[in-house]
């Protein structure tokens, strides 16, 4: 297997070690700074589940001026979640870590879809009951938002107050 | 039509959601086959044999009960849920589940649901097709093609300059038709009270579709440069008391005089019901075409049946 990189990816520009580098599991580089805390939510990670979760907020950045960082032992985010992150933080980076080793490092895609991760603004949308079903929301182009695949709402601004 | 993979794994079939889901040829074609009906150009035992559950959870005269009229001209016939406290959604079943049931007993269902995104949420468990009557203040697909096909029968749509009148903001047939609109060159005109004008998410949509739309502060401002009045109603319960909603109310009310200025092959539609936004004097105008309009919901609605079923 070829390795990439150090899992130490919080020190690309240059501002040291902040945080202590995990065995196995993803980073998250590259996030906007104070986005953080959005991204852990995104992802669903809530207090209830297992993962060791490091969060690293406003780390000074060359290229970014502030960053966040997540990282996350013992789980690889697949790339439907991966991608999900992209609606808050379109620059973050994903490294996948084995035994301290990045073994794979790519970017975020924003993708077509976005399932079960945003909730409808419009209380009369069939999502917001108890019927079984999760929401679906289609990204439009260009930055434009999203558009609820059941009621048609866009969500134009401040995606991260609808994260589920 | 509109073929779709449920994404619950059902059996790929046609449904009637969305005027959105619509491309302008098949609009066209629809309406085509819906003039032919109504011309008695059809097989009268088209759908012999075939059921249509028709699912109201919210009142309606019309669209009830011209898709019921519309089934049986074609040979078909209907079983019906009138209302969510007739049927086992009051005992708090799903409309999922509702819809799954409904599906072992009907060749195609017609759901009218307060909802938006209800009928998706019905295509998506169906077995069969689903057809949109109208969520929420969602989408009513139904009612624009009829709207369309009154248009047509006196004008070509292309072109028109069409005003949009009252409530544009909730009212779903408004947006319905607005979208329908923009395939076809029509120069929009909204005239609506304060707080209920077309939202502007779909503002921005349809003008990024090349459609011009031009506010107005009245009627009157206007009354000579339109094709189409389409006048929809003005609902009391958006006004905090009665006083305002009559002041509102009556300076949208469309009314011989207000017409005398106008186009002479002006036609004014209303999906109905209307209550006071139409003078009944006008009705024996001409221009009004709102009975009509509610006649065509057959003709319209058997090319729809035909088209999910046959």
């Amino acid at each position: 297997m070829k390795h990439l990189a150090s899992a130490d990816t919080n020190n690309d520009d240059g501002e040291g070690l902040l945080v202590r580098r995990i065995k196995n599991g993803t980073v998250i580089d590259h996030i906007d700074g104070g986005e953080a805390l959005n991204v852990v939510k995104i992802l669903g990670i809530v207090g209830t589940t297992s993962e060791a979760l490091t969060i690293a907020t406003n780390v000074p950045s060359k290229n970014m001026g502030m960053k966040d960082i997540v990282k996350i032992s013992d789980r690889e985010l697949s790339k439907e979640e991966v991608d999900r992150i992209a609606l808050i933080s379109p620059r973050a980076t994903i490294n996948i870590v084995r035994n301290y080793k990045v073994c794979e490092k790519k970017g975020v895609e924003i993708p077509t879809l976005i399932v079960g991760s945003v909730r409808c603004p419009n209380p009369g949308c069939i999502t917001r009951t108890n019927e079984p079903i999760r929401s679906r929301f289609a990204v439009l182009p260009e930055g434009k938002g999203l558009r609820c695949i059941y009621c048609d709402s866009v969500i134009t601004k401040d995606i991260t107050s609808y994260i589920i | 039509m509109i073929l779709k993979e449920t994404p619950r794994g059902g059996v790929a079939t046609h449904h009637i959601i969305s005027i959105g889901d619509f491309n302008r040829t098949e609009i066209d074609r629809l309406l085509d086959h819906a003039q032919q009906i109504g011309k008695n150009m059809y097989d009268k035992k088209a759908l012999g044999g075939k059921i249509l559950a028709v699912l109201f959870f919210e009142p309606s005269t019309r669209t009830r009960m011209s898709f019921e009229s519309a089934m049986a001209r074609l040979g078909g016939s209907s079983i019906a849920v009138s209302s969510v406290e007739a049927c086992s959604m009051a005992k708090g079943e799903t409309l999922a589940d509702t819809i799954r049931v409904v599906s072992g007993y009907a060749d195609a269902i017609v759901i009218r649901h307060p909802k938006e995104g209800a009928a998706r949420l019905a295509s998506e468990f169906a077995t069969v097709p689903v057809i949109n009557a109208g969520d929420g203040a969602g989408q009513h697909p139904s009612q624009t093609l009829l709207d369309l096909y009154t248009i047509r029968q006196s004008m070509p749509i292309d072109g028109l300059d069409v005003a949009l009148v009252g409530d544009l903001r909730y009212g779903r047939t408004a947006h319905s038709l607005a979208s329908a609109l923009s395939f076809y060159g029509v120069r929009l005109h909204t005239i609506s009270p304060p707080g209920l004008e077309l939202p502007p998410a779909l503002t921005t949509n349809l003008m990024e579709k090349g459609m011009e739309i031009i506010g107005h502060a009245d009627i009157e401002e206007v009354i000579d440069q339109v094709d189409v009045l389409y006048v929809t109603r003005i609902q009391r319960e958006r006004f905090p008391d009665s006083t305002s909603y009559f002041n509102v109310a009556s300076s949208y009310r469309i009314t011989p005089e207000l017409l005398a200025g106008a186009k002479k092959n002006l036609i004014v539609l209303h999906p109905l019901p209307r209550v006071d936004e139409i003078d009944p004097r006008l009705d024996a105008s001409p221009h009004a075409r709102y009975f009509e309009q509610s006649k065509n919901g057959v003709p319209v609605r058997m090319a729809m049946l035909l088209d999910v079923m046959k």
